[in-house]
């Protein structure tokens, strides 16, 4: 298409003096108006990402895009993004207002003009009132907030987040999450959103990518992501797997056969450049597995096993099922139908069927 | 009876042995802590007490007055004193802080060679005994000045200038370590949030980074105002004629009798030194 991305990364590394490799040739183009997740463990290289992109740090070797145009070495002042720090860094010496009106006033916009959209800003994260009020005398989810509003105000093409809500405690986090996605769309600044909660990135997220040892894994629209990771850290950090090791041995289609410790043929989804005897592992969720009792085989690839844990957990259960002596496989069942398909309830020790729709399992090259 | 009887043995041995166990360590700190005070203070209460007596002599209490106090402020020469001292203080101390603060900056922010021996030697006059630093002040004004004269036919004399510059040399070290002791938990992500929203490297400064040292700086101010209004050494060595502060109004006098106008004087001294430093100290404990 003919638009250009807002943030565009071509081939962006970092290396620190301290010859860390933090950010290993990472592309990535992220769209107008698009809420933009990096998601990946602990010191991953997300924040580091996330100052390359500000002008905190630079690049070591690539170039990174802002609406276009190369940024090289142009300082912070000057790139028309604003960041949410972590820790908020709200000026401690100034009021809600003063810390809002900073933007402006260094852009020396008129007075009555920075008081107008003062008032709009924290309208718009709902603390109209506090405007009087110190960084201090505020509970953590109000400064938050605040550093919100003080980005906002200067009307940026992007907003950088990283872990925004990292120091909120969970009930306030889950709020603020949808809060933060209902004001994304209402502004329609571009956010770039750093994160390592998977959970909260798949809740908001138009795309997210998938970070691991400083390289971007996948990239994707949480669907993709969750239903089609391509790479066992994915499948593994995002929501739960089982991984079956094993053996292709029939290519058919849409699907594949792949046999487990020479013994269990199971179904998967087809991926191009598979080969008959290649070592591959099927990666298949938890929940997306089905039991029922023995005695109703069919021929569409239904695996036998028996249970040997059944551990409750409120809206689900979760059944330990061993498939081989080297193999068990978690299922998640929901507790609006804890019962076998025939009506029996599944204790430890039970025979069961597992079955699964061939697409729903992702073959990972080993 | 059968309860108290019960209960009594149990509870007043223990506490009986435990204060006997702690007893003679605490009769030595408690003693030491008397002592010392006793050392440190008696001489200047006694000061302050025999500033306000109605006698000439020393040693013996009449009566209440203030009447030292009232001659000291009518004795032109201490009024003369006290200015000199004012000025010398209220300079020394301005271009201290300035040049202190940015010491400070610098060898918070910035990396070079050498660093550490600058460092070291920025604290020398901190620790550098005063007689040698006041003696090395001399003989660098008089070698500089008979230069100057030499070459420029410029001549310069000792006075209120050179105590100035001697002050400014001694005191703005003590403002570097006090504004350092800011800068090492200053959040730097403050002044990347305000460059973030626009603030140049100038207005991050001013708008952020000053106004957060700010109680630091002022603390480093007042201490380098209270060394200046304190000094005799440095200043008595660098004075040269006619140029006379308070400490060497008092010295002077002393050397005639202790007199309760110096009793008064230094009294006086002492509480503005008190309420400078106490100043200070408050200001370094704010956050
Ligand atoms: N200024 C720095 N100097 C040296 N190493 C750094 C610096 N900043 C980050 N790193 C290293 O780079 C890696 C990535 O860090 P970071 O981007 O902060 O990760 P994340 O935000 O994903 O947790 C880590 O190993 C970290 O220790
Ligand atoms: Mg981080």
């Amino acid at each position: 298409m003919g638009r250009t991305a807002d943030v565009e990364l071509r081939n962006v590394s970092k290396v620190f003096d301290n010859s860390v490799v933090a950010v290993d040739d990472v592309s990535l183009e992220i769209e107008p108006g698009e809420f933009f997740s990096l998601l990946g463990p602990s010191g991953c290289g997300k924040t580091t990402t996330l100052r390359m992109i500000a002008g905190f740090e630079m690049p070591t070797s690539g170039e990174i895009y802002i609406e276009g145009r190369p940024m090289g070495e142009t300082p912070p002042f000057r790139r028309n993004v604003n960041t949410v720090f972590q820790n908020y860094a709200l000026f401690p010496h100034m009021t809600v207002a003063e810390n809002v009106a900073f933007g402006l006033r260094m852009k020396r916009v008129p007075r009555d003009e920075i008081a107008r959209r003062v008032r709009e800003a924290l309208q718009l994260v709902r603390l109209a009132g506090f405007e009087d009020r110190y960084p201090r005398q505020l509970s953590g989810g109000q400064q938050q907030r605040v550093a919100l509003a003080r980005a906002l105000i200067n009307r940026p093409r992007v907003l950088l987040l990283d872990e925004p809500l990292g120091a909120l405690d969970l009930k306030l986090r889950k709020e603020m999450q949808l809060e933060l996605k209902h004001l994304q769309m209402t502004v329609g600044i571009t956010f770039i959103y750093v994160t390592h909660d998977q959970e909260e990135a798949l809740t908001m997220s138009d795309r997210i990518a998938v970070m691991n040892a400083g390289r971007v894994l996948q990239v994707g629209t949480p669907l993709e992501i969750y239903e089609r990771p391509s790479s066992r850290f994915v499948a593994d950090f995002i929501g739960e797997s089982n991984f079956l090791e094993g053996r292709v041995t029939g290519l058919n289609g849409q699907q594949v056969t792949v046999v487990i410790d020479d013994r269990v043929p199971v179904p998967a989804r087809a991926q191009d450049g598979l080969a008959v005897g290649e070592q591959v592992t099927v990666a298949i969720r938890p929940e997306k597995i089905r039991l029922r009792p023995p005695g109703m085989e069919r021929t569409d690839g239904c695996v036998r096993g028996r249970v040997e844990e059944v551990v409750y957990i409120g809206t689900d259960t979760y059944y330990l099922v061993r498939l081989t002596e080297r193999c068990t496989v978690r299922v998640r069942v929901q507790n609006s139908q804890n019962r076998l398909d025939s009506g029996e309830a599944v204790g430890e020790g039970a025979e069961v069927l597992l079955s699964w729709v061939p697409e729903t399992a992702m073959v990972l090259k080993a | 009876m059968s309860t108290t009887a019960t209960t009594a043995p149990q509870t007043a041995p223990l506490a009986t042995r435990r204060r006997w166990r702690l007893k003679p360590g605490w009769l030595v700190l408690n003693s030491n802590v008397l002592l010392t005070f006793l050392f440190l203070y008696a001489p200047i209460v006694i000061l302050v007490i025999f500033s306000f007596n109605a006698s000439r002599q020393q040693a013996v209490w009449v009566g209440f007055t203030i009447e030292w106090y009232e001659q000291m402020i009518r004795d032109e020469r201490v009024i003369a004193a006290a200015k000199n001292s004012l000025i010398i203080a209220l300079v020394s101390t301005a271009v201290s802080t300035v040049i202190g603060t940015l010491t400070a900056l610098a060898l918070d922010r910035f990396r070079f060679r050498a660093k550490t021996a600058f460092e070291g030697a920025m604290y020398l006059p901190i620790i550098v005994p005063e007689i040698v630093m006041a003696i090395s002040l001399l003989v660098f004004f008089n070698t500089s000045f008979n230069l100057l004269d030499r070459w420029l036919g410029l001549t310069l004399k000792f006075g209120l200038g050179t105590i100035t510059i001697a002050h400014i040399a001694f005191s703005f070290p003590f403002v570097a370590v006090v504004v350092r002791a800011r800068l090492a938990d200053f959040d730097r992500t403050l002044e990347q949030a305000a460059q973030d929203l626009g603030a140049n490297e100038w207005q991050t400064f001013r708008y952020v980074t000053l106004p957060l040292l700010m109680p630091g700086i002022l603390a480093g101010a007042l201490l380098a105002f209270t060394l200046s209004i304190d000094d005799f050494v440095i200043t008595f060595f660098n004075a040269g004629i006619g140029a006379t502060t308070l400490p060497l109004e008092i010295y002077g006098r002393i050397r005639r009798g202790i007199t309760p106008e110096v009793n008064a004087l230094s009294a006086v001294l002492l509480l503005a030194s008190i309420a400078l430093v106490l100043g200070s100290v408050l200001l370094q404990r704010r956050r």
